[in-house]
């Protein structure tokens, strides 16, 4: 019957589109299956989308004030100790008040002002110089916290972003810097000769709800929060006090204040 | 024709000299590496993902990894069975597969490739250190 044999012609044609189609939806269920781990950020995460400080310089009073802040950041980020003073790897240090702040030099300075030694560091600018220097974007402004970070990774160390900064906060490893790093940090990686690095705002311990170790160490001397948050530390700082920031008329926006 | 003896003979010669490298090793091809998995390790069975996949892609899975802790600050990787991990070369990878020679290197070396993640991330065992 020519009926039937158009009814077998169909159920034979979808039953070979059955055969054939289900390895391909097989495929595409196990291709599911693999995209369903999930990157998250930690339940302790300390969270913020503009992190600043506030160094309060009042409660310096000389320049060892200033080393506890230092060390705890050498340790932990396994900075080494060069002698060469243009080997130097420096992410916290110290400065003079005209060297800080060479725009605001005046003939009668303030003694105390004159005297100590203020902490300096990366500045982690509204709009980083540096960043737009890099040619890899192994530099980068981190939208979501506005911290500037580096990928070490990435970088190429052509120190573009060194002389881009108008504040000296980035280092440049001339050397491999492994035999020189006192007491290693083993959780932290170190650095391989020919990148640059700088100060990261300790983004590996806000992660795990933790304050920068230089903070932690400051003894009340350094004040970090959300800048966004005008109920954070560093805002009732900034509210309270009169404050400057470096080079600010660079129009870099830096993140760091100084009561001074 | 008058030279068909010598053409014959350097024929065979040629083709014998070419062909020299694949009769010479015949058979002695080297053996695929054995890897040693640390006591932590096997107790913990399976790896971040399932270890075929850790076998072929471990470089890519390192790769996205490190992008997504720098740049997106997310380091909490969960994985299928819902297990969560610290997205962390130094701190988690190497804290299980702390053999870096008996591990890491003897595949690496068999595959002929020098990865230089050593030369920051600081290989186990980290007691001796």
């Amino acid at each position: 019957m020519e009926d039937s044999r158009r009814n077998f012609l169909k159920i034979a044609g979808i039953s070979a589109l059955g055969l054939g189609a289900s390895p391909v939806l097989d495929a595409f269920s196990k291709e599911q299956a693999l995209q369903t781990p999930q990157m998250i950020q930690g339940e302790k995460a300390l969270k913020a989308t503009h992190w600043g400080m506030v160094i309060d310089t009042r409660k310096i009073h000389s320049s060892e004030d200033l080393n506890p802040m230092i060390a705890a950041c050498n340790k932990i980020h396994n900075i080494p100790k060069l002698e060469t003073e243009n080997h130097e790897i420096k992410w916290i240090w110290g400065e003079a008040y005209h060297n800080a702040f060479p725009e605001k030099e005046t003939n009668f300075l303030n003694e105390r002002l004159e005297h100590i030694v203020l902490p300096v560091l990366c500045n982690h600018c509204e709009d980083p110089p540096c960043c737009r220097a890099c040619p890899t974007q192994a530099t980068f402004k981190r939208e979501s916290d506005g911290v500037v970070m580096m990928d070490f990774h990435r970088c190429i160390g052509c120190r573009f972003c060194m002389a881009a900064c108008p504040y000296g906060a980035r280092s440049f490893n001339f050397r491999d810097p492994r035999p020189f790093i006192k007491e290693t940090n083993l959780e932290f990686p170190t650095r391989m000769k020919g990148v640059v690095e700088k100060c990261s705002f300790c983004a590996e311990r806000l992660a795990e709800g933790k304050l920068p170790a230089c903070v932690e160490a400051s003894n009340g001397i350094l004040i970090f929060g959300d800048l966004d948050d005008d109920k954070s530390e560093v805002r009732k700082a900034l509210r309270e006090n009169y404050t400057i920031r470096r080079k600010q008329n660079l129009g870099t926006g830096p993140s760091v204040y100084y009561i001074v | 024709m008058n030279d068909k003896k010598y053409i014959i003979a350097g024929l065979a010669i040629f083709v014998v000299l070419m062909t020299f490298p694949f009769w010479f090793n015949l058979g002695k091809a080297a053996p695929p590496p054995e890897v040693i998995l640390t006591p932590k390790a096997l107790a913990a069975k399976e790896c971040v993902r399932p270890t075929a996949l850790m076998k072929v892609e471990h470089q890519q899975l390192l790769d996205v990894w490190r992008d997504t802790v720098t740049r997106d600050g997310r380091r909490i990787y969960v994985n299928e069975q819902g297990k969560q991990f610290n997205m962390s070369l130094s701190n988690t990878c190497l804290d299980c597969h702390s053999n870096k020679a008996e591990f890491c290197d003897r595949c690496h070396n068999y595959a002929s490739v020098s990865p230089y993640c050593w030369d920051c991330h600081i290989d186990n065992p980290k007691e001796n250190k």
